[in-house]
């Protein structure tokens, strides 16, 4: 039934989260019908988990004399939250010019991807207000951010991914208003996903990853809408999520 | 600290863990990355602002170790006649090391090691890959998949069997 097929190379691609979405969707259908690939995708996925679980302890380690001039580097990630939205919010661009070295199309997806993990970093950590209207109100929720933003909004569920809706707000984009839909799962992780209508109802585009201080952002556009997911969570873990959405999205 | 520097710093740790991959030693790394910074810095002005400082410092820390790979190898060339100097190419693990991604990582060809770590623990896209290592897409691609082979083999301890002798 595959109108594939399905060559190595998208393989990789699948596993490093760098097909289009609609292909991703194929690959996977291919991927159940063909056990021996689908046990080396699992493979070549656990090793990125096994590198990360290997090599990760060197990002906290301090940092020894001779590399001097980094004096406060080790701090980071225990301020994260406290000065990297700030230094995100200042737009401290370093990093951020995610696929490229830049070129005006990708520095315009790139920059509203990054407002989405800027956004993502500001609220997720909230314990008290993490969202203005709560999904005990998922109905009003939807039907008021859809009327800000002038188009149906559809909020995907995620609850086989084990993570819930917590809620969501209205946020101001460069462009008008955007829409943040946050998820939660049993242990408190957060993603957060950002919907705002593109300026040009221009088709869609690949999957595209970023990343920055921890936070994994996808982003991708569908027609009249733009998608950010962000999280600080494995990019495997947080593609597997970006792909149930746009599935969800795209029946 | 000056503004550079503190623009550099920021990808200090990230540096590291790349270099401790390569290298597999914690030493060398650090060596590594400081060698890395040193050129980084002293050359400053031929980043150009706005593109991504992450990549370029990849780039030079790339170059870094490759220049000191073949001059170690030289000298270990010199050093040695030639059937040693073969042998060092060739490092035979024990079977124990084999399922370990440290020493699985070690036994791949360095432009492999390369291709992968950039890829998988560091998360560039293919583009940006190829950029930092000055080769084609294609070449790109065919790292990568040889390289997740033959590491799924060693971790599966599955030896690529017929080359390994098994001492009892």
């Amino acid at each position: 039934m595959s109108r594939l097929p399905v060559a190595d190379a998208e393989l990789h691609a699948y596993v490093d989260g760098a097909l289009t979405p609609a292909r991703t969707v194929e690959v996977e259908a291919y991927l159940a019908e063909h056990p021996e690939d689908a046990g080396r995708v699992a493979a070549y996925r656990d090793q990125i988990v096994q590198l990360h679980r290997e090599y990760d302890p060197a990002l906290n380690e301090p940092l020894p004399r001779r590399l001097g001039i980094s004096r406060n580097a080790g701090m980071r990630p225990y301020l994260r939250y406290a000065a990297g939205a700030i230094l995100f919010a200042l737009g401290m661009a370093v990093g951020w010019q995610l696929n490229s070295y830049s070129s005006e199309r990708q520095a315009e997806s790139s920059s509203w991807a990054r407002r989405a993990a800027i956004a993502h970093v500001v609220y997720s950590p909230e314990v008290r207000h993490p969202v203005e209207v709560g999904a005990d109100q998922e109905a009003h929720l939807v039907a008021w951010l859809s009327k800000r933003l002038g188009t149906q909004l559809k909020v995907p569920h995620l609850g086989e991914l084990g993570y819930t809706l917590v809620g969501g707000r209205l946020l101001p984009g460069d462009r008008g208003p955007v829409a943040q839909f946050m998820y939660q799962d049993g242990k408190g992780q957060r993603l957060t996903l950002y919907v705002r209508v593109n300026p040009d109802a221009s088709g869609e585009t690949a999957f595209r990853f970023a990343q920055e201080r921890g936070v994994g952002v996808f982003y991708w556009l569908d027609h009249k809408l733009g998608y950010a997911l962000s999280g600080e969570v494995e990019k495997p873990d947080l593609l597997r999520v970006a792909t149930a959405v746009y599935r969800q999205l795209n029946p | 600290m000056s503004d550079h520097e503190s623009l550099v710093t920021q990808h200090i740790p990230r540096l590291r863990r790349y270099a401790r991959a390569l290298t597999g030693d914690r030493n060398a790394a650090d060596d590594l990355v400081q060698d890395t910074l040193e050129r980084a810095l002293s050359r400053f002005h031929l980043w150009r602002a706005g593109s991504d400082l992450r990549a370029w410092l990849f780039t030079i820390m790339h170059n870094v170790y490759v220049n000191q790979t073949r001059s170690r190898m030289r000298h270990l060339v010199e050093a040695l006649d030639e059937p040693s100097a073969d042998a060092l190419q060739a490092r035979e693990p024990d079977w124990a090391e084999l399922r370990d991604i440290d020493a699985a990582l070690a036994r791949l060809p360095a432009e492999q090691r390369a291709v992968l770590l950039l890829v998988g623990l560091e998360q560039f896209t293919y583009e940006e890959a190829a950029r930092m290592l000055d080769i084609p897409l294609g070449t790109v691609m065919s790292r990568l998949s040889r390289g997740r082979e033959r590491l799924r083999q060693f971790l599966a301890g599955d030896s690529g069997a017929a080359t390994l002798k098994v001492v009892k």
